[in-house]
């Protein structure tokens, strides 16, 4: 009962957010509702006995990535406090509509006729050391192609901020 | 009895201790703290401090708070509402959520005549939840504080609160590097998650084998960068008074202001308990440790010593400037952690297995 009272606030918060997120005439509380809406999903970790993902969940999309977006806007001043006054959808949004129908339609009926095992055993507590476990034996190479990816973003963004002419070192 | 009752009666205890625990936090952090930082920052700087209120100026807080209550709560015209008036709020919430998963004593206690009444007794916990993932929801929920900042520079539609707000995100983001690093060390080394053993394993040797002592660099690195977290000086350039006006805060007034200050204030105790737990080896302390009765005074005992640190460092280290303040994290702080990490993990990889 109180589990699932929390799981109808839980997916309030997530689609409220999600729907916040694109129909807000405001950059900045678009991203506010963005964050409602990772909430909701750490929410859901939390329901399902996954602590640990919860938690990583709040640290890097919450934590981190959010407040990139904000001070991304933030820097855009002028366009964020005053809320847009033309349209939010573009020409395509006719468009977009069969294709999101499919998409949701293609969807259910992948969901509906699987029958979801229910296991009698209690989920595992000591998830961090299964995951670890799994990482680095029979998710080895995944994981190690997920380290490189990740490499190579960093060391590109360090590429596309650095100066192309650095400018003279003024003197002391 | 009833189990369905027994477990009502164990739901209304842990509430009223969280309430109590709560109001007690709050009060420490409104009442307490500024009195103990103006007494002994101006004993730092050869002054006597507030002394006129109550004895040795020991009626000030209140006098302070009745002072806040009193004025007018004021929204000014050009602010974003909503965010406005949500921003104190979330700066408080996150850093008091944080006190939940630590623990204060080795053992629960079961509570004096409930055994008679109910048929079992019931047991006081010495923390609220003890989760094993409780290092990782300490950085993960304290770094949701900065919204508040965020959300209050931005909503007050002012170019130095502005300012502050873009300073703030930028300091937190580069600080929490570090910290991670620190963090992730002392998990190497006790090899949980779990606040409570990392606590418990700093028992050995006679309840000395502090992480202080095993991880130094690990603890000044957090030291720094909880300080910076939690906006203190040397790195409260989110405020700067000469540079900013008051940054986020130069909008607010009344109890709104009141409670951004309450939770900077209260980030203070978090950090110094976040510290105790950590490095400080928690309630074990030789010999006096062994009794489960001084456990919880030992434990705060530490915090407040760290507390005392804080202040210190305040009145004894000038103000960073900007530049240098990111410099000293991306170029200094976070290659020392990440060494620091390194060298831990190749020790307990030698030692452990």
């Amino acid at each position: 009962m109180i589990i699932q009272a929390i799981f109808i606030v839980m997916t309030l918060c997530t689609l409220g957010g999600a729907v916040g997120v694109v129909s807000s005439r405001n950059l900045f509380h678009s991203a506010l509702y963005l964050i409602l809406s990772f909430f909701g999903v750490a929410g859901y970790y939390v329901l399902l006995s996954a602590g640990f993902l919860a938690v990583i969940q709040l640290m890097v999309y919450i934590g981190a990535i959010a407040i990139l977006i904000l001070f991304a806007i933030m820097f855009s001043r002028e366009s964020a406090m005053n809320s847009a006054k033309e349209s939010q959808a573009n020409r395509q949004r006719w468009l977009g509509l069969p294709v999101a129908m499919g998409l949701f339609i293609s969807l259910i009926a992948v969901i509906i006729p699987v029958n979801w095992p229910i296991q009698q055993t209690a989920p595992t507590t000591d998830m961090v050391r299964d995951l670890g476990v799994a990482f680095l034996t029979s998710y080895l190479i995944p994981f190690e192609v997920v380290s490189v990816l990740l490499s190579v973003a960093l060391i590109g963004a360090v590429m596309l901020a650095r100066e192309e002419n650095p400018p003279v070192k003024e003197t002391k | 009895m009833d189990p369905i009752i027994v477990y009502a009666i164990t739901i209304v205890v842990e509430f009223i201790k969280i309430l109590v625990i709560a109001t007690v936090l709050m009060l420490a952090a409104a009442m307490g703290m500024p009195l103990t930082e103006r007494k002994l920052v101006g004993r730092f700087t050869l002054r006597y401090g507030p002394n006129r209120v109550g004895p040795f100026g020991l009626l000030q807080p209140i006098a302070d708070t009745f002072k806040m209550f009193f004025k007018e709560e004021l929204v000014p015209g050009h602010v974003d509402w909503w965010v406005y008036v949500m921003a104190p709020g979330i700066t408080l919430v996150p850093i008091l959520l944080v006190f939940a998963v630590i623990p204060i004593a080795r053992e629960a206690v079961a509570i004096p005549f409930t055994e008679r009444m109910l048929g079992l007794p019931l047991m006081l916990t010495p923390w609220i939840a003890d989760i094993n993932v409780g290092v990782l929801y300490m950085a993960a929920i304290g770094s949701l504080a900065t919204y508040g900042i965020i959300l209050g520079g931005w909503s007050s539609n002012n170019k130095y609160s502005l300012l502050g707000g873009l300073r703030t995100s930028a300091q937190m983001i580069s600080y929490e590097l570090p910290l991670g690093t620190a963090l992730l060390s002392v998990v190497l080394i006790t090899g949980t998650m779990q606040i409570r053993d990392i606590v418990e394993w700093q028992g050995k040797f006679g309840g000395l084998a502090w992480l202080i002592f095993l991880q130094p660099v690990a603890f000044l690195i957090f030291f720094i960068s909880s300080l910076a977290e939690a906006g203190r000086s040397p790195f409260d350039l989110p405020e700067t008074e000469n540079e900013l006006i008051g940054g986020f805060v130069t909008e607010y007034g009344g109890m709104k202001f009141a409670l951004f200050f309450g939770a900077e204030y209260l980030h203070v105790i978090l950090l110094s308990t976040i510290t105790t737990a950590l490095f400080l080896g928690g309630w074990n302390f030789p010999i006096l440790g062994q009794f489960a009765i001084l456990q919880p005074f030992i434990f705060i005992a530490k915090v407040v010593a760290m507390i005392f640190m804080v202040i210190w460092v305040r009145t004894a280290v000038p103000r960073l400037r900007f530049d240098k303040l990111m410099a000293f994290s991306w170029k200094f702080m976070l290659p020392l952690g990440l060494l620091n990490l390194m060298v831990t993990a190749l020790v307990a990889a030698i030692l452990f297995f």
